[in-house]
């Protein structure tokens, strides 16, 4: 079973607020997922790569050029923000 | 004529024919889905006036006896997941109750290009995390063939909207069977194609390694008419794949060999489902086709292990971006950033997303790592070699698409493994990106249940041919 204080640090690595309540279901059913998680423990994996890409691709890459549309799409992005001033996104004071 | 039953050539042929009009029949299915879908429950946002627009354009191409394509003036419903410009995109949670989306989906581009009349966006589990759609945000989905029970998920909106005829075809996303089990529960095909071979830019994104787009429908070859629209490489989604031409027109089923995976059998399963595919597949050896049973060791209890490793690990990922500051749902009070990111996160998110989130971050974790992500990332190379190898013996694999049929609406939710575990026969597919198709192949209670016909990369057109084969005898009893 994890512990309570493992539960705060994974939610406050994940920026979850998660109430008292909250904690303690979910600790319960963590450690349920989790004990869950022991049959991959009878897998003998030594020599195996892990899996990267479903379909072998490399270096996918494209021209760096402007898109011409560019403008007008950052106006549509910036419309989707809550708080903005002179043109920037507004956030809470980070330092 | 009842026109919401129509497939998308019986469609085709009627306005050819000038039997009905687009507008008449894009009224059909919105007068339909106002009566209907008080009870079902499949629809988050109704497009009508963007239906009635697109129609009244195929009208006029019509009407100027120019040709149309073939799925022009064909009703269509979207997966809430999938972005349509100037439509709400809520993926069924309430950090994005109020998200309009800015731009098509490469997919929707590609629809819309060809016609498509779209209906509106379909209820889902919240980001697709749920195999019933009772975890979407908004309200549960109703399975049209029992309003008891749920329509499968977490693409149940979209397989409900078919199902009780709203819609002619749906789009809909598989992580984990969330096309495959729907279309069971609901009596519908439903098709996840391989990996890259539909472009998932505008789809939001769940668990990007494991993330497809495809096609609800009632009929296989309406399934093949979708799939040959969306598929194919796009310079917006780095991963999508072109699209690799297999030559299908010789399929012989005498030639045809078939793989049953015995574990896909094992316990757990409904006697009465298992006595349903058993029989389907037995069809295709009484018209001709070997059987092999074969192993598959890691393919079901370990799969779904595995997966709920990498998919809530690529979920906590993928879900950082909702922090309240470029879009979505945000607190209106909080004392500092952190305090800002807590609270918009606390309020936006539901128990499901929460408990993955917190799984996937803890997988990712320093100290547990190795221990849980890069040993599951090992165990999926195991799990995609036993495919490659068993495809060396057989051309197809034919396994249950659920080891149930439709369950109870709330059978399930109190217990986040036991609804897990219905996508048991689903992992092994997505973790290795093969295709696979759900073909309707009985009734258990008057419940539809349906099959699985597992394939090669691309090699989706086989995978369809051979389901055809069965459906074609199927509708006929």
């Amino acid at each position: 079973m994890i512990s309570k204080d493992e539960v705060k640090h994974i939610a406050r690595l994940a920026r979850l607020g998660l109430s008292e309540k909250e904690i303690q279901k979910m600790q319960k059913e963590l450690s349920l997922v989790l004990d869950y998680f022991e049959k991959l423990r009878e897998i003998d994996i030594s020599g195996i790569k892990p899996y990267t890409h479903a379909i072998k691709t490399e270096n996918v890459t494209r021209e760096d050029k402007i898109e011409k549309e560019l403008e007008t799409k950052t106006q549509k992005l910036l419309k989707l923000v809550p708080k903005i001033k002179e043109g920037y996104v507004k956030t809470k004071q980070v330092l | 004529m009842d026109l919401s039953k129509l497939t998308i050539k019986k469609i085709h042929q009627g306005l050819l024919k000038k039997e009905f009009s687009a507008l008449e029949l894009a009224e059909v299915y919105l007068a339909k889905i106002k009566k209907e879908d008080k009870k079902i429950n499949a629809f988050l946002t109704v497009s009508e006036d963007l239906a009635i627009s697109q129609a009244k354009k195929i009208d006029e191409t019509i009407a100027k006896q120019e040709e149309i394509p073939l799925l022009g003036g064909v009703p269509l419903a979207v997966k809430d997941i999938i972005a349509i410009k100037n439509v709400r995109a809520t993926a069924g949670s309430k950090i994005l109750e109020n998200y309009i989306a800015p731009y098509d989906a490469t997919c929707i581009k590609k629809l819309k290009e060809q016609g498509a009349v779209i209906m509106g966006k379909t209820n889902m589990d919240e980001f697709a995390m749920g195999s019933s759609t009772e975890r979407s945000a908004f309200f549960p989905t109703k399975n049209p063939h029992d309003q008891t029970r749920v329509p499968g998920g977490s693409s149940g909106g979209s397989a409900a909207a078919v199902a009780a005829n709203m819609s002619c075809y749906a789009l809909g996303s598989d992580t984990c069977g969330s096309i495959r089990q729907p279309a069971s529960f609901c009596g519908l095909v439903g098709l996840k194609p391989t990996y890259g071979a539909v472009s998932r830019y505008g789809l939001i994104a769940m668990a990007s390694s494991l993330d497809h787009i495809g096609p609800l429908t009632k009929t296989v070859e309406d399934a093949r008419i979708v799939f040959n629209v969306i598929s194919g490489k796009d310079d917006l989604d780095s991963t999508s794949v072109r699209r690799f031409k297999i030559n299908d027109s010789k399929l012989k089923i005498e030639n045809i060999k078939i793989g049953i995976p015995k574990e896909y059998f094992a316990k757990g399963i409904d006697l009465k489902v298992e006595e349903i595919v058993r029989a389907a597949i037995k069809k295709y050896e009484t018209l001709g086709a070997g059987l092999k049973e074969i192993s598959l060791p890691y393919s079901t209890e370990h799969a779904l292990a595995t997966y709920y490793v990498i998919m809530p690990s690529e979920v906590s990922a993928n879900l950082a971006r909702y922090d309240g500051i470029k879009y979505g749902h945000f607190a209106k009070e909080a004392e500092n950033l952190i305090d800002f990111y807590f609270k918009s996160r606390r309020e936006g998110f539901g128990e499901e997303t929460k408990r993955r989130i917190m799984l996937g971050t803890y997988a990712l974790s320093a100290g547990y790592y190795e221990a849980y992500y890069l040993r599951a990332q090992k165990i999926r190379t195991l799990i995609r070699r036993d495919f490659d190898r068993a495809f060396k013996k057989v051309d197809v694999l034919m396994t249950p698409v659920a080891p149930t049929p439709a369950f109870k609406l709330g059978e399930k939710l109190a217990d986040p493994l036991s609804m897990y575990l219905a996508d048991i026969y689903m992992a092994a597919v997505s973790l290795a990106g093969l295709p696979a198709i759900s073909i309707p192949c009985g009734k258990v209670k008057g419940l539809p249940v349906g099959f699985q016909i597992i394939g090669k990369p691309f090699e989706e057109e086989k995978i369809m041919a051979i389901a055809e084969i069965f459906e074609k005898y199927y509708t006929k009893v």
